[in-house]
């Protein structure tokens, strides 16, 4: 006779009572509710699963199309929902601006259009303008993801980092989360904000006041708390979450010199040791290492920067799982 | 809506600890088997039935638990899509004989999904299929091996099972739309 330990199953306690409706597009986490970040959470978790198994391959989208639509350069976003995509058995084709219609000045509209036309389900859109992936949202019958639009909203990104956060320290709900640098240009920043404040968390900005936008807090915005000392916004952190310094949108006279950026701003292990002792360290990439962050924090024991893009992947099988089918 | 109670605690209980007793028989003992409820609550049933084994065998069977959502014909034509749950899958079960349990057995539909979603995990020696109730209708050509209670029902009356894991009590009943 054999015995074999049995494993611990969880509850099989169904939660959520409410069901989200269902969703047409991912703009921003603007209009994402408390329960339905949760949903995207539990949904996750689910597909997590599916990325540990020896074939990471579900039938579930199978016949759909996901086209990814980039008009600026991504390696994470584009390869992270390509892969999800493809785990789900979509299939995928990937559109740059260079190489394409674009070029000869095909206009956006039609663009999308010519992807429906050809049978698109899920247009995910990079585009250097906020603002871009609404437009098309509104002229296609199609489900559109902003995969970062301008300076304005990437909630894909928003919330595979609020996943990550819940994985560690259980709950957002209550935790205290440092952004640090480039929030004027960063669309990253803004979802996170959006998305954190929803869930309870409290959010402090820390930059130059340069790069701090404008028009910040209420009522057109969470109410968020801006501390300029990088000293003082860390104590007691439990999230700390530098920005890469984006270079190429730097117009000039933000900054006096990027040595004196370093020298404020850059967080190194001295600067995370005024945070919680386990306080995780995330950065949206790509990094600047030794601008914003050094070497030795950005792969050090409280970075969990490289698991953020492996759960990237669960995160968008689960928005991709929401999103298609549907008879309205 | 007017329902009837077709099993209570006790039926089931007897039930169940029968479906025990025919597992053990048709497969020769406990070797290799392994049971994997689907959810939601064929998992506390797997687990009642494995219990029920090692009080009269005095072995420990492993439960799994499957999450068919991602394997459904219908999710295209979904108003909303269902929570889907992780799967646990407990052993490797290639050349296993995988004891799949559900509450209810009717068109047929689940049962496909779960069985394309335990060849994902490699391939068994067998997979039988143990329903508390069998309500007929099926639209597919499966058939479950061990049934605790066949019930003919209408296209429009529902059965609802309740457990206690799930429901706070165990009772099997007839609902009637009208």
């Amino acid at each position: 006779m054999r015995t074999t330990k049995q494993q611990e199953l969880p509850e099989a306690v169904p939660s959520l009572e409410a069901k989200p409706s269902r969703r047409r597009h991912i703009l921003d986490l603007d209009d994402f509710t408390r329960d339905e970040i949760e949903f995207v959470f539990e949904t996750a978790d689910a597909m997590k699963e599916v990325l540990e198994r020896e074939i990471k391959k579900v039938p579930t989208l199978r016949g759909k199309t996901l086209v990814t639509l980039f008009y600026e350069p991504s390696t994470r976003t584009r390869v992270s929902f390509e892969q999800a995509a493809k785990n789900l058995s979509a299939d995928v084709i990937n559109l740059s601006a260079s190489g394409s219609s674009v070029e000869k000045g095909e206009s956006l509209i039609d663009t999308a259009r010519t992807l429906q036309a050809l049978g698109a389900d899920i247009i995910v859109m990079r585009h250097y303008h906020a603002g871009a992936p609404y437009l098309i949202a509104q002229h296609v019958a199609v489900s559109v993801i902003n995969g970062g639009d301008g300076c304005h909203a990437h909630p894909t990104q928003g919330l595979l980092d609020l996943y990550t956060i819940r994985e560690h320290l259980g709950t957002i709900d209550g935790a205290k989360v440092v952004i640090i640098g480039d929030i004027l240009h960063s669309r990253v920043a803004r979802s996170n904000i959006w998305g954190l404040t929803r869930m309870g968390a409290e959010v402090i900005l820390c930059a130059p006041p340069t790069l701090v936008p404008v028009g910040l807090g209420a009522p057109a915005f969470p109410v968020v708390t801006v501390e300029p000392s990088l000293d003082r916004a860390l104590k007691g952190a439990d999230v700390i979450m530098p920005l890469r310094l984006q270079k190429e949108r730097q117009k000039g006279g933000l900054l006096p010199t990027l040595r004196e950026y370093i020298q404020f701003y850059q967080l190194d292990s001295r600067r995370l040791s005024l945070a919680k002792p386990d306080a995780l360290v995330l950065h949206p990439g790509p990094m600047n290492e030794g601008i914003e962050i050094t070497p030795e924090v950005a792969h050090g024991a409280q970075s969990v920067i490289e698991e953020q893009v492996t759960k990237g992947v669960a995160v968008r099988m689960a928005l991709l799982y929401l999103l298609v089918g549907g008879a309205e | 809506m007017p329902q009837k109670v077709i099993l209570a605690e006790e039926d089931i209980r007897r039930a169940l600890t029968r479906i025990a007793h025919e597992i053990v028989e048709r497969n020769h003992g406990c070797d290799g088997l392994v049971f994997i409820g689907m959810r939601t609550r064929g998992v506390p049933l797997a687990r009642r039935i494995a219990e029920a084994i090692r009080e009269f065998e005095g072995v420990e069977i492993p439960v799994g638990a499957l999450d068919i959502g991602l394997y459904r014909d219908d999710i295209s034509s979904m108003a909303w899509h269902p929570p889907i749950r992780p799967t646990i899958i407990p052993i490797d079960i290639r050349g296993k004989s995988v004891i799949l349990v559900d509450d209810v057995l009717f068109t047929g539909r689940s049962t496909r999904a779960a069985m394309d979603a335990i060849i994902d995990f490699g391939r068994p020696l067998s997979i039988q299929l143990a329903v508390l109730v069998d309500r007929g209708h099926r639209e597919l050509p499966i058939r479950a091996d061990y049934v605790g209670k066949n019930m003919p029902t209408a296209m429009d009356e529902d059965v609802a099972v309740r457990l206690k894991e799930t429901d706070g009590r165990d009772e099997v009943a007839i609902i009637r739309s009208d």
